[in-house]
């Protein structure tokens, strides 16, 4: 039987078990509209409608990296399409498997300015892992194929495919359909297995170090090897820090969990990591919000950087001992040599710099006080963690209150970390988040934001009412667009240029003209029973505007351009390092 | 790489890049964008089919210290539509490039000086018309630097290099 181009691309998303789609309809994509409207009929695929693009592509993040399935989005050309930009852009810089689809006006139409024509293809290229524009029917299905295949293997990343309008028309052509099983493409071959000769040299590195770091990051998220990590890092007794994106990953209830590193990791993470002599890095890249000064990072250790892409390695510090490949893998095959040469950790080897890490969690680093008149951010996070038994997914925006999520929230499992970590884009959190409840809708699944970056989506309130997604929206709202604000606090004197959140809405109101939930906590004394309110009602969206203390700070810090020993414990430490430059 | 003061002064060596890559819409593209995206610097690039018309060869030369090109090599092979790269630099190899050079020769001893030049490069005039000597010269681009050199004597009008490309001697190869 002959079909379209948009039965081919609902076959297409049918072949792949797709089952839910995000987007926004439009003119171009129509034809593709149609036919998903008669799939959702047939019950065979599920559309999500979001309130703008931007929205849509999140969601779609959201679906994907709480999942091990790809996420789908579909807009139209133009508009649609530029406003799903900043959602692929995040997707690349967090390796999340997306595909993509943009309508583009008819073939004829193309290069002529048209109504709504935008080169999305040239716009993106530089933010997705690949993309394609579509260019006759018959290559429709082969291309699919290929997104999901590239979106999902090697290093994950968003893959877009552009559809001229006319390619989806019934009436312009049908052809056969043809899922190609089978995929081989000579110029994309990711290497998945480690080289064992590395890997031989890396047993030796760990047997002759004394100060070793296990240093992991989102790649055993996307590889799924988080059992493996926890394995290998109890057999050999390393100490274990986290990335931002790696949180979750290695239990954070074991006493070797030193915390996460970074700018605003923790004072024994980052000390431990200045004092090694062996780093073992794996699905992780050196970023510099993790390095800091890369000039006085780790001076005196040895690296081991396992990683799917080559190009993470040694490109922002040397790797001594380069290992490519998928890290369970690599890592599966590190327990083989260990059992084939009957190696056996000595557990003890490293004692005495346990000793000296010891000293350093003894900071406690992370301490508050919270008194009975202001809520302290953090406190709020906590009582969260508490409430959830640390189990409920967690979506984060992009701030102070990104971090807390990220210190006071102790995670145990992976991909229960929802957040935005390489773009760092406010306006994530609440459409990642309705992915994360459309693909788990019996979980509790929580989103921590601020006053400024809840705005940024804010619209996507509609989008979880007609889906009745039960979202608990915990809004640390201090007044400020407080990460910003802390930096103008530390290094531009206290000169709060646009930073305070002048006429802010009434929150609850805004929850309730939307049909959700709304309620305003002011009192330290009323945090916890607001949670479990908004908790045990599995059916409704909870809307939680959290009344903050205004000028919080995030510590520890590392300002940058400073060395992971030259960190902000407190206030104090950042006034005296003012005085001591003026 | 865009670099801080204190980097720039490391040794910047030259390195000559061999690419073949599907010959697909975009993939030019591809590799512009990631060099400029990137700041790495092209000093020329050129490209055109190969015997398999799916495949286009691309020589790129570049300059920059080994880790930065060691860089631009793993973000290339990166690029879906790349298929093998080569640091040529790293093997023995040959180099050409092509040049037309348009002058102006302004009395009959001029005329003499630019036929002798030509024929010390071994360069070609290839036209002739109201005193404008159109030469061509193949070689490598170090050569032709020079026999630009000796042109300027007169009025160079025009000058069209294609870039360097390059292969392998012997049986090294770059091929599917
Ligand atoms: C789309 C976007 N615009 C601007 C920024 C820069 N930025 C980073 S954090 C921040 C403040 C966030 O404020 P809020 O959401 O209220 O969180 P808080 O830091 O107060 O917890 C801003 C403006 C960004 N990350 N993303």
């Amino acid at each position: 039987m002959k079909l379209s181009g948009a039965e081919i691309f609902i076959e297409c998303l049918k072949a792949e078990n797709v089952d839910t789609i995000f987007g926004y309809p439009g003119g171009a994509v129509l034809f593709l509209y149609d036919e998903l409207y008669k799939a959702e009929a047939r019950g065979d695929i599920r559309h999500i409608l979001a309130r703008h693009e931007q929205g849509a592509v999140h969601g779609a993040e959201g679906y994907a990296k709480s999942t091990d399935k790809p996420g789908v989005a579909i807009v139209t050309s133009g508009p649609g399409a530029t406003n799903a930009v900043t959602g692929i852009a995040d997707a690349y810089m967090d390796s999340v498997p997306l595909v993509v689809i943009t309508g583009q006006v008819p073939l004829g139409l193309i290069g002529k300015d048209s109504f709504q024509e935008i080169d999305i293809v040239g716009i993106t290229r530089p933010c997705v892992k690949h993309n394609f524009l579509v260019t006759s029917i018959e290559d429709i299905a082969p291309t699919m194929k290929k997104a999901f295949h590239i979106a999902m293997s090697g290093r994950p990343g968003p893959v877009l495919v552009d559809i001229p309008k006319d390619l989806t028309n019934p009436d312009v052509d049908k052809i056969e359909f043809n899922y190609p099983k089978e995929l081989k493409m000579r110029s994309y071959q990711p290497t998945i297995k480690g080289n064992k000769k590395q890997i031989r040299t890396a047993l030796k590195m760990i047997a002759e170090a004394k100060k070793p770091i296990l240093y992991a990051g989102g790649g055993v998220v996307s590889a799924k090897a988080h059992k493996e990590l926890t394995e290998f890092g109890q057999a050999f007794n390393f100490p274990v820090t986290n990335t931002l994106m790696g949180l979750g990953t290695y239990p954070s209830n074991d006493k070797q969990y030193i915390g996460m590193l970074g700018m605003h990791g923790t004072f024994e993470a980052n000390r431990t990591m200045h004092h090694a002599d062996l780093i073992i890095c794996i699905g992780a890249r050196f970023d510099d919000r993790v390095t800091g000064d890369l000039n006085k990072f780790s001076p005196n250790a040895k690296v081991i950087h396992i990683d799917i892409d080559p190009a993470s390695i040694s490109k922002n510090i040397n790797a001594h001992n380069p290992i490519v490949g998928d890290v369970k893998e690599v890592l599966n095959s590190l327990f083989d040599i260990m059992k084939e040469e009957k190696i056996k950790p000595n557990k003890s080897a490293f004692d005495a710099w346990w000793k000296e890490i010891k000293e350093w969690q003894s900071v406690n680093c992370l301490a508050y006080d919270q008194d009975d008149k202001i809520i302290k951010a953090q406190y709020v996070v906590e009582k969260l963690w508490e409430v959830t038994n640390g189990d409920s997914y967690v979506a984060s925006d992009v701030g102070q209150h990104q971090m807390f999520a990220a210190q006071y929230y102790k995670f145990n499992k992976p991909n229960r970390w929802i957040n935005s970590g390489g773009l760092g884009t406010m306006g994530f959190g609440l459409p990642a988040a309705m992915g994360v409840q459309l693909a788990h809708p019996e979980e509790v699944v929580s989103v921590v934001t601020g006053d400024g970056s809840i705005q940024m989506c804010i619209q996507e309130l509609g989008t979880c009412k007609q889906y009745d997604l039960p979202l608990n929206i915990i809004n640390l709202n201090n007044g400020y667009l407080g990460m910003v604000r802390q930096w103008q606090e530390f290094f531009y004197e206290e000169r709060y240029a646009m930073t305070y959140n002048q006429s802010l809405p009434d929150f609850v109101k805004l929850a309730e003209a939307y049909g959700h939930v709304g309620a305003r906590i002011e009192k330290p004394a009323d945090v916890e029973g607001a949670l479990r309110e908004a908790i045990k009602d599995t059916k409704r969206l909870h809307f939680l505007d959290f009344v903050v203390e205004e000028q919080g700070n995030v510590y520890p810090m590392i300002p940058a351009g400073y060395g992971h020993n030259e960190m902000y414990l407190n206030k104090q430490d950042a006034i005296d390092d003012m005085n001591g430059k003026k | 790489m865009f670099k801080t003061q204190k980097e720039e002064k490391q040794i910047r060596s030259r390195h000559i890049l061999s690419l073949l890559m599907e010959n697909e819409t975009g993939a030019l593209s591809r590799v512009s964008g990631l060099f400029s995206q990137r700041g790495y610097n092209i000093e020329s690039l050129t490209v055109a089919p190969t015997d398999d018309p799916t495949l286009s060869r691309m020589t790129l030369v570049t300059k920059g210290n080994d880790a930065s090109v060691e860089q631009i090599v793993k973000q290339l092979n990166k690029l879906i539509d790349i298929v093998k790269v080569m640091e040529l630099s790293d093997y023995s190899h040959i180099e050409r490039e092509i040049m037309f050079v348009k002058v102006a020769a302004t009395n009959m001893e001029s005329c003499a000086s630019i036929k002798r030049m030509a024929d010390i490069f071994r360069a070609n005039v290839i036209d002739v018309k109201n005193k404008m000597y159109t030469i061509e010269i193949t070689g490598r681009p170090d050569k032709l630097d020079g026999f630009l050199e000796t042109m300027e004597e007169h009025k160079i009008i025009e000058v069209v290099r294609s870039g360097a490309m390059g292969i392998t001697r012997g049986s090294n190869a770059l091929k599917v």
